[in-house]
Protein backbone atom coordinates (compact mmCIF):
# COMPACT_ATOMS: atom_id res chain seq x y z
CA UNK A 1 0.00 0.00 0.00
CA UNK A 2 1.45 3.10 -1.31
CA UNK A 3 1.47 6.54 0.96
CA UNK A 4 -0.43 9.34 -0.69
CA UNK A 5 0.83 12.87 -0.34
CA UNK A 6 -1.34 13.81 2.87
CA UNK A 7 -0.13 10.76 4.55
CA UNK A 8 3.54 11.33 3.77
CA UNK A 9 2.55 15.11 5.36
CA UNK A 10 0.89 13.26 8.40
CA UNK A 11 3.38 11.29 9.35
CA UNK A 12 6.12 13.93 8.31
CA UNK A 13 4.36 16.34 10.93
CA UNK A 14 3.64 13.68 13.59
CA UNK A 15 7.14 11.14 13.71
CA UNK A 16 8.54 13.46 16.07
CA UNK A 17 5.21 13.55 18.45
CA UNK A 18 2.20 14.96 18.63
CA UNK A 19 1.74 18.88 20.01
CA UNK A 20 1.07 18.49 24.05
CA UNK A 21 -1.90 20.88 23.74
CA UNK A 22 -5.28 20.84 24.58
CA UNK A 23 -6.32 19.32 21.07
CA UNK A 24 -3.30 17.70 19.34
CA UNK A 25 -5.02 16.21 16.65
CA UNK A 26 -6.35 19.79 15.55
CA UNK A 27 -3.00 22.04 15.89
CA UNK A 28 -1.83 18.95 13.31
CA UNK A 29 -4.56 20.11 11.35
CA UNK A 30 -3.89 23.47 11.74
CA UNK A 31 0.16 22.86 10.51
CA UNK A 32 -1.27 20.43 7.48
CA UNK A 33 -4.17 22.95 6.48
CA UNK A 34 -6.96 20.74 6.79
CA UNK A 35 -9.21 19.90 10.15
CA UNK A 36 -8.30 17.98 13.34
CA UNK A 37 -11.13 16.06 12.19
CA UNK A 38 -9.63 14.54 9.38
CA UNK A 39 -6.40 14.36 10.97
CA UNK A 40 -8.47 11.83 13.39
CA UNK A 41 -9.87 9.78 10.90
CA UNK A 42 -6.95 9.37 8.47
CA UNK A 43 -5.31 8.21 12.20
CA UNK A 44 -7.92 6.04 12.88
CA UNK A 45 -7.58 4.64 9.30
CA UNK A 46 -3.69 3.67 9.71
CA UNK A 47 -4.55 2.49 13.13
CA UNK A 48 -6.76 -0.30 11.29
CA UNK A 49 -4.54 -0.78 8.57
CA UNK A 50 -1.33 -1.49 11.07
CA UNK A 51 0.58 1.56 9.57
CA UNK A 52 0.12 3.19 13.07
CA UNK A 53 0.83 0.46 16.09
CA UNK A 54 -0.39 2.56 18.90
CA UNK A 55 -0.74 6.87 19.58
CA UNK A 56 1.31 6.79 22.76
CA UNK A 57 4.72 6.89 24.48
CA UNK A 58 7.93 5.68 23.54
CA UNK A 59 9.96 5.18 26.91
CA UNK A 60 13.88 4.93 27.70
CA UNK A 61 14.01 1.79 29.53
CA UNK A 62 17.22 3.18 31.01
CA UNK A 63 15.56 6.03 32.71
CA UNK A 64 12.60 3.15 34.19
CA UNK A 65 15.08 1.49 35.90
CA UNK A 66 15.57 -1.13 33.35
CA UNK A 67 19.55 -0.72 32.39
CA UNK A 68 20.33 -4.42 31.41
CA UNK A 69 19.45 -4.56 27.77
CA UNK A 70 20.80 -7.24 25.47
CA UNK A 71 19.97 -8.35 22.36
CA UNK A 72 19.70 -12.17 22.86
CA UNK A 73 21.08 -14.39 19.38
CA UNK A 74 20.13 -17.20 18.73
CA UNK A 75 21.25 -20.37 15.66
CA UNK A 76 17.72 -22.02 15.65
CA UNK A 77 16.96 -24.83 13.51
CA UNK A 78 15.13 -23.55 10.56
CA UNK A 79 12.76 -25.79 10.26
CA UNK A 80 11.64 -25.00 13.99
CA UNK A 81 12.22 -21.49 14.04
CA UNK A 82 9.22 -19.83 13.46
CA UNK A 83 7.05 -22.26 15.91
CA UNK A 84 10.14 -20.94 18.82
CA UNK A 85 9.77 -17.54 17.56
CA UNK A 86 6.43 -16.93 18.67
CA UNK A 87 6.58 -18.63 21.95
CA UNK A 88 10.20 -16.58 22.78
CA UNK A 89 8.48 -13.27 21.22
CA UNK A 90 5.63 -14.20 23.84
CA UNK A 91 7.76 -14.28 27.21
CA UNK A 92 7.67 -11.46 29.41
CA UNK A 93 10.51 -9.16 29.17
CA UNK A 94 11.22 -9.51 25.30
CA UNK A 95 10.26 -6.41 23.33
CA UNK A 96 10.93 -7.08 19.96
CA UNK A 97 11.42 -10.96 18.66
CA UNK A 98 12.70 -11.05 14.71
CA UNK A 99 13.97 -13.95 12.48
CA UNK A 100 16.40 -12.28 10.43
CA UNK A 101 19.25 -13.75 8.04
CA UNK A 102 22.92 -15.19 9.27
CA UNK A 103 25.94 -13.66 8.13
CA UNK A 104 28.41 -17.29 7.99
CA UNK A 105 30.24 -17.78 8.85
CA UNK A 106 30.77 -15.05 11.61
CA UNK A 107 26.73 -14.39 11.91
CA UNK A 108 25.37 -18.14 12.42
CA UNK A 109 22.04 -16.15 14.52
CA UNK A 110 18.87 -16.34 13.23
CA UNK A 111 16.39 -15.22 15.84
CA UNK A 112 17.02 -12.24 17.65
CA UNK A 113 15.44 -11.61 20.88
CA UNK A 114 15.63 -7.87 22.59
CA UNK A 115 15.54 -8.55 26.59
CA UNK A 116 15.11 -5.63 28.85
CA UNK A 117 16.13 -6.05 32.58
CA UNK A 118 17.08 -4.20 35.99
CA UNK A 119 20.26 -5.96 36.00
CA UNK A 120 22.35 -7.95 33.83
CA UNK A 121 21.98 -11.46 35.71
CA UNK A 122 18.08 -10.84 35.05
CA UNK A 123 18.48 -10.47 31.63
CA UNK A 124 20.79 -13.86 32.00
CA UNK A 125 18.07 -15.26 33.57
CA UNK A 126 15.79 -14.68 31.33
CA UNK A 127 18.12 -15.89 28.36
CA UNK A 128 18.29 -19.29 30.25
CA UNK A 129 14.52 -19.15 30.05
CA UNK A 130 14.89 -18.85 26.01
CA UNK A 131 17.47 -21.63 25.65
CA UNK A 132 15.52 -24.21 27.29
CA UNK A 133 12.50 -23.01 25.47
CA UNK A 134 14.42 -23.62 22.87
CA UNK A 135 16.38 -27.15 23.56
CA UNK A 136 17.98 -29.08 20.69
CA UNK A 137 17.03 -26.41 18.27
CA UNK A 138 19.54 -23.85 19.08
CA UNK A 139 23.05 -24.15 18.95
CA UNK A 140 25.18 -21.17 19.23
CA UNK A 141 23.86 -18.23 21.23
CA UNK A 142 25.22 -14.70 22.79
CA UNK A 143 23.88 -11.78 24.09
CA UNK A 144 24.95 -7.91 22.75
CA UNK A 145 24.49 -5.68 25.42
CA UNK A 146 24.23 -2.04 24.73
CA UNK A 147 26.10 0.20 26.29
CA UNK A 148 24.98 3.38 24.98
CA UNK A 149 22.67 4.82 23.04
CA UNK A 150 23.80 6.71 20.08
CA UNK A 151 20.99 7.70 18.61
CA UNK A 152 16.96 7.07 19.22
CA UNK A 153 14.83 9.63 17.46
CA UNK A 154 12.64 7.14 15.36
CA UNK A 155 11.30 7.01 12.07
CA UNK A 156 12.04 10.92 9.76
CA UNK A 157 10.74 10.53 6.92
CA UNK A 158 11.02 13.34 4.86
CA UNK A 159 7.85 15.37 3.54
CA UNK A 160 8.69 14.40 -0.13
CA UNK A 161 9.07 10.60 1.27
CA UNK B 1 12.95 9.57 39.88
CA UNK B 2 9.31 8.23 38.69
CA UNK B 3 6.47 9.38 41.19
CA UNK B 4 3.20 6.99 41.28
CA UNK B 5 1.48 9.26 39.17
CA UNK B 6 4.17 8.79 36.53
CA UNK B 7 3.63 5.29 36.18
CA UNK B 8 0.15 5.17 35.99
CA UNK B 9 0.09 8.14 33.60
CA UNK B 10 2.76 5.72 31.54
CA UNK B 11 0.58 2.78 31.92
CA UNK B 12 -2.74 3.94 30.38
CA UNK B 13 -0.76 5.80 27.58
CA UNK B 14 0.92 2.74 26.20
CA UNK B 15 -2.21 1.54 25.45
CA UNK B 16 -2.96 4.71 23.19
CA UNK B 17 -4.33 8.43 23.55
CA UNK B 18 -7.53 8.52 22.37
CA UNK B 19 -8.78 9.49 18.95
CA UNK B 20 -10.73 12.29 20.47
CA UNK B 21 -11.21 16.07 20.24
CA UNK B 22 -9.63 16.74 23.40
CA UNK B 23 -7.78 13.54 23.95
CA UNK B 24 -6.12 14.59 27.29
CA UNK B 25 -9.04 15.81 29.10
CA UNK B 26 -10.48 12.54 28.11
CA UNK B 27 -7.44 10.41 29.58
CA UNK B 28 -8.03 12.89 32.23
CA UNK B 29 -11.42 12.31 33.25
CA UNK B 30 -10.57 7.89 33.02
CA UNK B 31 -7.91 9.20 35.88
CA UNK B 32 -9.53 11.39 38.08
CA UNK B 33 -7.30 14.14 36.78
CA UNK B 34 -7.31 17.34 35.21
CA UNK B 35 -6.44 18.02 31.68
CA UNK B 36 -3.70 20.23 32.43
CA UNK B 37 -2.02 17.82 34.92
CA UNK B 38 -1.90 15.21 32.02
CA UNK B 39 -0.45 17.27 29.99
CA UNK B 40 1.84 19.06 32.29
CA UNK B 41 3.28 15.55 33.22
CA UNK B 42 4.05 14.88 29.57
CA UNK B 43 6.17 17.32 29.46
CA UNK B 44 7.56 16.67 32.37
CA UNK B 45 7.93 13.04 31.45
CA UNK B 46 9.73 13.85 27.87
CA UNK B 47 11.78 16.72 28.99
CA UNK B 48 13.57 14.23 31.51
CA UNK B 49 13.93 11.71 29.02
CA UNK B 50 11.78 9.40 30.46
CA UNK B 51 9.82 9.27 27.56
CA UNK B 52 11.62 9.97 24.08
CA UNK B 53 8.78 10.34 21.89
CA UNK B 54 4.76 10.73 22.21
CA UNK B 55 2.86 10.18 19.28
CA UNK B 56 2.06 7.73 16.50
CA UNK B 57 4.00 4.59 16.01
CA UNK B 58 4.29 4.22 12.80
CA UNK B 59 4.90 1.11 10.76
CA UNK B 60 6.09 2.11 7.63
CA UNK B 61 6.25 -1.53 5.99
CA UNK B 62 2.38 -1.08 5.92
CA UNK B 63 3.07 1.70 3.67
CA UNK B 64 5.71 0.55 0.91
CA UNK B 65 8.57 1.62 3.20
CA UNK B 66 11.26 -0.31 5.19
CA UNK B 67 13.20 -0.48 8.46
CA UNK B 68 16.67 -2.56 8.00
CA UNK B 69 18.35 -3.25 11.58
CA UNK B 70 22.15 -2.80 10.13
CA UNK B 71 25.44 -3.36 12.00
CA UNK B 72 29.15 -2.28 12.05
CA UNK B 73 32.34 -3.49 13.15
CA UNK B 74 34.13 -0.03 13.99
CA UNK B 75 37.85 0.55 15.48
CA UNK B 76 37.47 2.33 18.77
CA UNK B 77 39.78 4.89 17.55
CA UNK B 78 37.08 5.64 14.89
CA UNK B 79 33.86 4.94 16.94
CA UNK B 80 32.84 8.70 18.09
CA UNK B 81 33.66 9.93 13.94
CA UNK B 82 31.68 7.12 12.39
CA UNK B 83 29.08 7.26 15.25
CA UNK B 84 28.45 11.06 13.85
CA UNK B 85 28.81 10.32 10.38
CA UNK B 86 25.98 7.23 10.94
CA UNK B 87 23.79 9.14 13.22
CA UNK B 88 23.89 12.48 11.13
CA UNK B 89 21.90 10.77 8.69
CA UNK B 90 17.72 11.02 8.53
CA UNK B 91 16.98 7.48 7.50
CA UNK B 92 18.82 6.35 10.73
CA UNK B 93 16.30 5.66 13.95
CA UNK B 94 18.36 4.37 16.46
CA UNK B 95 21.71 3.79 16.80
CA UNK B 96 23.58 1.76 20.18
CA UNK B 97 26.65 0.65 20.97
CA UNK B 98 26.82 -3.03 21.94
CA UNK B 99 29.49 -5.20 23.11
CA UNK B 100 30.76 -7.38 20.60
CA UNK B 101 32.81 -7.22 17.53
CA UNK B 102 30.16 -5.38 15.78
CA UNK B 103 30.01 -2.85 17.76
CA UNK B 104 27.40 -0.45 16.51
CA UNK B 105 24.13 -1.33 15.46
CA UNK B 106 21.73 1.09 13.85
CA UNK B 107 17.95 0.75 12.42
CA UNK B 108 17.68 2.66 8.98
CA UNK B 109 14.07 3.42 8.27
CA UNK B 110 13.34 4.78 5.12
CA UNK B 111 10.34 4.90 2.61
CA UNK B 112 10.93 2.40 0.57
CA UNK B 113 13.25 -0.75 0.23
CA UNK B 114 15.14 1.24 -2.24
CA UNK B 115 16.00 4.10 0.06
CA UNK B 116 17.02 2.00 2.63
CA UNK B 117 19.81 0.27 0.64
CA UNK B 118 21.05 3.79 -0.72
CA UNK B 119 21.15 4.74 2.85
CA UNK B 120 23.17 1.33 4.22
CA UNK B 121 25.11 1.86 0.96
CA UNK B 122 25.92 5.42 1.71
CA UNK B 123 27.18 4.79 5.09
CA UNK B 124 29.47 1.93 3.58
CA UNK B 125 31.49 4.31 1.63
CA UNK B 126 31.29 7.22 4.05
CA UNK B 127 32.38 5.12 6.79
CA UNK B 128 34.30 2.86 4.64
CA UNK B 129 33.61 0.00 6.82
CA UNK B 130 31.38 -3.12 5.79
CA UNK B 131 27.63 -3.02 6.96
CA UNK B 132 26.48 -6.06 8.01
CA UNK B 133 22.42 -5.26 7.21
CA UNK B 134 19.79 -7.61 9.18
CA UNK B 135 16.40 -7.33 7.39
CA UNK B 136 14.11 -8.80 8.87
CA UNK B 137 12.49 -11.80 7.71
CA UNK B 138 9.48 -12.36 10.06
CA UNK B 139 8.40 -10.51 13.03
CA UNK B 140 6.90 -12.67 16.17
CA UNK B 141 6.44 -9.71 18.31
CA UNK B 142 7.07 -6.09 18.67
CA UNK B 143 5.40 -4.79 22.19
CA UNK B 144 6.77 -3.64 24.96
CA UNK B 145 5.24 -5.55 27.93
CA UNK B 146 7.73 -4.54 30.70
CA UNK B 147 6.26 -4.69 34.00
CA UNK B 148 6.58 -1.02 34.94
CA UNK B 149 6.92 -0.36 38.59
CA UNK B 150 7.81 2.72 40.96
CA UNK B 151 11.49 1.71 41.45
CA UNK B 152 11.29 3.21 44.78
CA UNK B 153 9.72 1.06 47.80
CA UNK B 154 7.08 2.18 50.16
CA UNK B 155 5.86 5.39 49.03
CA UNK B 156 2.75 5.05 51.33
CA UNK B 157 0.62 7.43 51.73
CA UNK B 158 2.51 9.69 48.75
Amino acid sequence: MALDAFDRDLIAATQGGLPLVARPYEAVGAMLGVSGEQVRKRLGEMLGEGLVRRIGAVPNHYKLGFVANGMSVWDVDDALVDALGEQVGALEGVSHCYRRPRHLPSWPYNLFAMLHGRSRAEVEQQAEHIAAMLGEACGARDILYSTAILKKTGLRLTAKG
Amino acid sequence: MLSLDDVRLMTRLHGGLPLTDRPFADVAAEMGWQEDSVIERLHHLLAHGVLTRFGPLFQIERGGGQFVLAAMAVPETRFDEVAAQVNALPEVAHNYRREHALNMWFVVAAASPARAEAAIHHIGCISGLPVFAFPKEREYFVELKLPLTVPQEGRHGA
